[in-house]
């Protein structure tokens, strides 16, 4: 299951999802000076989402910067930043404003190493967030990390549970490539066991989330929760579905993917991003071409529903999956 | 190189040979792309010589600069190297980036070049970023960014401005006023002036005569000076004029500008002669030192295309490395 990098097992203890992203930042911002912090209202105020309260107190604001409202610019400052022996972590509020920085990270970032034939690197971290259903319209709802996840140089990281959110981000600080790392805003509450000290998840590994005999789901960040509650209906029924979440797509753990697909001959692909052209495709096409002789049936996709997100509560819950929607689909698949 | 802001024979025949190695660089491109020698094309530098020189001779080799798609002026200006610069160009691995950069993204890490940038804009974030993590180290570096007048057309040049402003970040940006955003005249592509731009953020602005070596070299030793004493951006506007079209393709440009034009500036306007003059009027060196100087770093060029065109192209499977790092 999840990768310990010690040697001893670590105690773990709850914490929040928010709670254990401040914790790798903070121990990350201790381990090594040259990691810092810089977005909107990340000082004082702590985010939005106030995942990072008390960092400033411990950092002060040299290493918890607070910008103006410039995503572009401060994106790629930190762009310089990186190119120049810093690791910033740069805050994105919401994942909808990639649009604003995609030039910074897309045709920056993610190109410096390449095109300066391996003399240079960008090692930076940019933290933002994905999830519907907080009722915040089209602007602030969007998952959107298939856009990062089809540059090439770029590493895109979905932690699902609080652990895997601290050693997740551990190792994106430390990596050296520039990575994309998104949170699930609706799942900062979220409660769970997570290891104390250096705990750190290499990025490319899958992680079994439950195991299961007859259909693979395979989940991606908010909708890994939401598989696992299918998982409990269908168990009632007596079909056993194992849960998979790559935690990063790239770089995709296209063997753990394949693996559970033999395994189980079926196979769905639950994510919050748009259906059309996003990582469900990509994910299908994966496992259809490395368990073809395996499958009793297509691959089933299920994305977001290809309309931007709708306001009203009773239009928007009908644009993700649900755990009613997903289970239901296992059912048709294993022809119960 | 020298960060005080005097000049003497030795430092004034130096700019002169810098300006006169990147025109004969981009002379032998402008035959490479000519005679078919040369993949894709080339943004040439002739005629603003004097602002990446001038800039580049008042920084220390490990101060940074950003560049452009018309950048080869600035690398050279920064210390790159002929051979490297030549075999990046045709696509072989011995250029300074493996033949995977070309010319838009040639970069130089040992002299503290952060790589040219084929956005227009696309470093102003790197550059400010840069003099962040400069200031943050306590390096005491500095960052320069060269952008052209295109530039200013782009949103995020102001947003770090603003942020340089505000933080005192080390970095002087460097707007190389030539007239033209690719094909259209300035006029048509920028309301108000180009002063009140940075003056705005509470920038300095300096309006410098591009074409004269010694004027951009003062300007940017006092803009360097401000920087390293911490006091925060300076904005150099360096009026100046491209010689050639947009790229190397670009030779009819009549429906764009006149060749009056053109002939004025290479006739009155040009960075090299009038280098020459200054040189030689002061005394700093004989017309006959200037034609020696013309020799040899005309047989520098020679050797060092023959070098590019007779080097190896890089091995097939280097297209899978550096992906990440």
């Amino acid at each position: 299951m999840s990768t310990l990098s010690a040697t001893e097992p670590l105690t773990s203890r709850k914490l929040t999802f928010g709670q254990a992203v401040r914790e790798a930042l903070a121990e990350e911002m201790r381990r090594d000076p040259t990691v810092f912090v810089m977005g909107e209202d990340v000082a004082e105020a702590g985010t939005v989402f106030k995942v990072l309260s008390g960092l400033v107190e411990e950092f002060g604001t040299e290493r918890v910067m607070d910008t103006p409202i410039s995503e572009a610019g401060f994106t790629g400052m930190g762009v310089g930043a990186a190119m120049t022996g810093m690791r910033p972590v740069i805050d994105i509020m919401f994942g909808d404003f990639l649009g604003l920085i995609m030039d910074q990270i897309a045709n920056q970032a993610a190109k410096v190493h390449y095109m300066s034939g391996g003399t240079l690197k960008a090692p930076m971290v940019i933290r933002t967030t994905l999830g519907a259903t907080r009722r915040s319209a089209a602007q602030h709802s969007q998952s959107l990390h298939a856009w990062p996840s089809h540059i090439p140089g770029l590493k895109v990281v979905l932690p699902s549970t609080p652990a895997d959110a601290k050693g997740l981000l551990k190792a994106a600080i430390r990596d050296d490539s520039p990575v994309v790392f998104f949170e699930d805003k609706m799942g900062y509450a979220l409660k769970g066991d997570v290891p104390e000290g250096d705990y750190v998840i290499e990025l490319g590994k899958a992680d079994i989330k439950r195991e299961g005999e007859d259909v693979t789901i395979v989940a991606t960040s908010s909708m890994v929760l939401v598989a696992l509650e299918a998982a409990d209906l269908l168990a009632a029924d007596g079909i056993s579905a194992e849960v998979v979440d790559p935690r990063t797509t790239v770089p995709l753990d296209v063997e753990a993917l394949i693996r559970s697909a033999k395994k189980t001959s079926r196979a769905i692909v639950v994510d919050e991003g748009y259906q059309r052209y996003g990582v469900t495709a990509e994910i299908a096409a994966v496992i259809s071409d490395g368990a073809f002789y395996y499958l009793d049936a297509p691959v089933v996709r299920m994305g977001a529903m290809d309309v931007p997100v709708p306001f009203s509560p009773v239009l928007e819950d009908l644009t993700v999956p649900t755990a009613a929607t997903v289970a239901a689909a296992a059912r048709r698949l294993c022809k119960k | 190189m020298r960060g005080e802001s005097k000049l003497d024979a030795e430092l004034a025949v130096e700019l002169y040979r810098r300006m006169l190695r990147i025109r004969y660089f981009e002379e032998q491109v402008n035959e490479l792309y000519r005679g078919g020698k040369m993949p894709g094309l080339a943004h040439l530098y002739s005629g603003e010589e004097a602002v990446a020189v001038g800039v580049c001779a008042a920084l220390h080799d490990d101060d940074y600069i950003t560049s452009t798609h018309r950048g080869h002026g600035h690398c050279l200006a920064k210390g790159a190297e002929l051979n490297p610069m030549f075999a990046e160009l045709l696509g072989k691995e011995a250029g300074y980036c493996h033949g995977k950069g070309g010319s838009m993204h040639i970069a130089d890490t040992k002299r503290g070049n952060l790589g040219a940038n084929a956005i227009v804009a696309g470093s102003a974030g790197i550059a400010t970023g840069a003099a962040l993590s400069a200031k943050k180290r306590g390096s005491k570096q500095v960052a320069v960014c060269f952008f052209g007048d295109g530039a200013l057309g782009q949103g995020v040049l102001y947003e770090v401005m603003n942020m340089a402003s505000l933080w005192h970040l080390p970095v002087i940006y460097v707007c190389e006023d030539n007239q033209y955003n690719e094909y259209t005249h300035f006029t048509e592509a920028i309301a108000g002036k180009i002063d009140a731009r940075p003056a705005a953020f509470g920038i300095p602005v300096e309006e410098v005569d591009g074409q004269n070596v010694s004027e951009v070299y003062l300007a940017a030793g006092k803009a360097v000076a401000r920087a390293r004493a911490g006091e925060g951006p300076t904005f150099l506007n360096c009026h100046t004029y491209r010689f050639h079209g947009h790229h190397v393709g670009d030779v009819d440009r009549r429906y764009y500008r006149s060749k009056e034009e053109e002939e004025l500036w290479r006739e009155k306007r040009d960075p090299l002669k009038l280098a020459a003059e200054w040189v030689t009027s002061n005394n700093y060196a004989t017309a006959s030192k200037l034609d020696q100087i013309d020799e040899e770093v005309q047989s520098q060029i020679r050797a060092a295309v023959e070098f590019a065109l007779n080097a190896p192209y890089p091995d097939p499977k280097e297209v899978t490395e550096h992906v990440y790092a």
